[in-house]
């Protein structure tokens, strides 16, 4: 069958072979807008994208890159043409926080995945949208572990403020132009990366909960998207006094 | 991979009845479910978990296709669907529909998976006119007992396919399928209502309709005496354009946005009983009766009126419940459908609406559907009720007809072995192929299949 792609928005997931992504695109596809997926081994994606193509009648394209190496990264993202109108980062990487004690590589690769990897490449797409004058909307999925540092995965939790940190800045010095940008903040999302971890199931969202979160910050321009639950959840361990929060075992 | 008993998932049917602790697993890619297989335990598909019963989890473990969902092309020509199993029905009619496609067979729910629907069987309102679902299957992808994957089709493994098509997934997992989707001309549908005093009335007017492609009749199983088997008959047809009113002809294949109702919450005990059912069907009747003859609906509500009250199976609470459906051969059928009636009706029990549909010719095997008249009724879940049902078995018995494994939750080998024709054939295929050792479900173990 011959596709049409119509002519028209097209958004871009960093990290598309994630559970969150996977369902972001089916959202994102429903409503006409072209998708281009990238993820390290993008190879993966091949039944995605002619199922997307076929579901929707969207055009879909494949980019392979990987974050920890930023200017392959930037390479490619310079290349993209047109910019897209929508960038979403969803990649994470939760490491093992106790060989990311004893490896300093590991610990830094906790940071370049969470943080420096993610913040650059948004970067370089906010500068090409600036360039080219395109009102995009970038979207960084950050995570309420970087809200306070846990004993249990503080590499992971400090990459995680440090990049909704860098979102906090970027959209403040982007203010005064059109570019939008969205800071998520989901809690526990039944995918991969939780398997077999023992999480609450009150508190467990499924990964189409959390992309219909993002679809609906996408749509209404919310800067913040953060689960009112953990909203509330996490307002209160921020109060918490140091020395209580210390003794927690959470 | 071991699992201590207390961290296994609980799994039922959509009857919840019974609930089992057994494993789960969830492959990410078609390698992995080969190897899952090749470890040597025995397992079994599992889909949407629609089917009512045990026949989606096993001792083994059951093995989740719901990460298969990918479709994998379309021929506009021809109308063929290549799809990975795990497609849910409601994916293929919303991708497809828009553009002027229909699945030519649907079952009362479109939350269920190809592959459930190959496993099954499953039949819609049309049978008469379209066969059942296998009959547009053009091939499927099948991972037998051995690890290998074997293209089925009727012509190439011809007998494995046709063991496949009802098979329960015990021949082994489904991969992928291409099935045959044909034209329409709107997403609506035009329906003419007839009412019909007793059983005798509904059952000359399914013979006197044969011309109707959708037939199906809601009846009221609690009436007694004259009016036993009181029902209100639905003849439909998809819609052609000029069927639809002027503000919506422009656009034919376009639907009202679906509103739909949730469930939120088990019921302690079941809101079904005597009382409500009783209230509920003479209010039905009541209305249904007076409802315009003829009407126009969006596909959605035509063919699947359940779905738009998602979890409707949690207000028979807990307990859960079981529907009896069984198929009885077209002579003894007018008696047959009587004595299960009075028999249901003397107990006082059963659901809000009972469906009885006419089949057409079958395929035989195990696949459910066979000529005659198809009843299904749902009971909430007592000791009273499984003693209905061994009574229902033994009338069903007596007039040549059988249950439906997509529904069965606790038939009695005895009985079933009484009922179910081809029995012999299809155990002997799976002792041939090796796949009585390595897919098992608790109601293949139930059943002896």
């Amino acid at each position: 069958m011959t596709m049409q792609p119509r002519q028209g928005r097209r958004a871009l997931l960093i990290g598309a072979t994630s559970d969150i992504s996977r369902r972001l695109a089916h959202l994102l596809a429903a409503d006409g807008i072209g998708l281009i997926l990238a993820a390290r081994d993008c190879a993966r994606l091949a039944p995605d994208k002619a199922d997307l193509e076929l579901r929707y009648r969207v055009g879909v394209e494949l980019l392979e890159i990987d974050l920890l190496d930023p200017a392959g990264t930037r390479a490619a993202l310079l290349a993209l043409d047109p910019v897209p109108e929508i960038a979403v980062s969803l990649v994470g990487e939760m490491g093992n926080q106790a060989s990311q004690q004893d490896d300093p590589a590991l610990a830094a690769r906790a940071i370049a995945a969470n943080f420096t990897g993610p913040a650059l490449a948004l970067e370089t797409l906010a500068g090409r949208a600036l360039d080219a004058n395109v009102p995009a909307v970038l979207v960084g999925v950050s995570s309420v572990a970087g809200d306070r540092g846990r004993a249990r995965n503080y590499y992971y939790g400090a990459a995680k403020a440090g990049f909704t940190a860098f979102l906090s800045g970027l959209r403040q010095r982007l203010a005064a132009t059109p570019i939008t940008v969205i800071t998520v903040k989901p809690g526990f999302v039944a995918t991969r990366m939780t398997q077999g971890m023992d999480l609450p199931a009150p508190l467990l969202d499924s990964a189409e909960t959390c992309a219909r979160l993002i679809k609906r910050a996408i749509d209404h321009k919310r800067l913040i998207a953060y689960p009112w639950k953990w909203r509330l959840l996490m307002l209160a361990v921020r109060a918490m006094p140091e020395g209580v929060f210390r003794k927690l075992k959470f | 991979m071991s699992m201590a008993r207390e961290t296994l998932p609980r799994l039922s049917g959509w009857g919840r009845y019974p609930v089992i602790r057994a494993p789960l697993f969830h492959p990410e890619t078609e390698y992995m479910a080969a190897e899952l297989v090749k470890e040597g335990r025995s397992l079994i598909a599992r889909g949407n978990a629609r089917s009512y019963g045990d026949c989606a989890a096993a001792p083994g473990g059951a093995l989740s296709l719901l990460k298969f969902n990918h479709l994998i092309a379309f021929d506009t020509e021809t109308g063929i669907l290549t799809a990975q199993a795990g497609v849910l029905l409601n994916d293929v009619l919303s991708a497809f529909v828009p553009r002027g496609f229909f699945v030519p067979v649907v079952p009362g729910t479109r939350f269920v998976t190809l592959g459930g629907m190959i496993a099954a069987d499953v039949h819609g309102k049309n049978h008469m006119k379209a066969g059942s679902f296998g009959a547009h299957v053009v091939w499927l992808d099948l991972l037998c007992a051995d690890g290998k994957v074997r293209r089925c089709s009727p012509a190439e493994h011809g007998e494995l396919f046709a063991a496949t098509i009802g098979g329960m997934g015990l021949t082994g997992l489904i991969l992928h399928c291409a099935i045959r989707l044909n034209r329409v001309e709107t997403a609506y549908v035009r329906q003419r209502r007839v009412v019909t005093a007793d059983l005798n009335a509904l059952i000359d007017a399914f013979e006197d309709s044969h011309e109707a492609s959708y037939r199906v009749a809601w009846l009221d199983c609690l009436s007694r005496g004259e009016g036993l088997g009181r029902a209100l008959l639905d003849l439909s047809e998809h819609a052609e354009p000029d069927d639809l009113p002027q503000s919506i002809r422009m656009c034919p294949f376009r639907t009202p946005a679906r509103r739909t109702l949730s469930m939120p919450i088990d019921l302690p005990v079941s809101a079904v009983n005597g009382l409500t059912v009783r209230t509920f069907n003479e209010l039905y009747f009541a209305i249904g009766a007076r409802k315009a003859q003829t009407s126009l609906l969006p596909y959605q509500s035509a063919f699947f009126p359940l779905d738009e009250i998602l979890n409707w199976n949690r207000i028979y609470g807990r307990g859960g419940f079981a529907q009896y459906q069984c198929v009885l051969p077209l002579a003894g059928a007018r008696s047959g459908l009587h004595a299960l009636l009075r028999a249901i009706s003397r107990a006082g029990m059963g659901s809000f609406l009972s469906v009885l549909k006419r089949f057409g010719e079958g395929r035989g095997g195990l696949s459910f559907p066979r000529e005659g008249y198809t009843l299904a009724i749902d009971f909430a879940w007592s000791d009273r009720a499984s003693r209905l049902l061994d009574e229902l078995d033994a009338i069903t018995i007596e007039h040549g007809g059988h249950v439906y494994l997509a529904k069965d939750a606790r038939a009695p080998r005895a009985a079933f072995e009484r009922m179910q024709k081809g029995l012999g054939d299809f155990r002997a295929l799976r002792a041939e192929t090796g796949s009585a050792e390595r897919f098992q479900s608790f109601q293949s173990k139930r059943l002896g299949l």
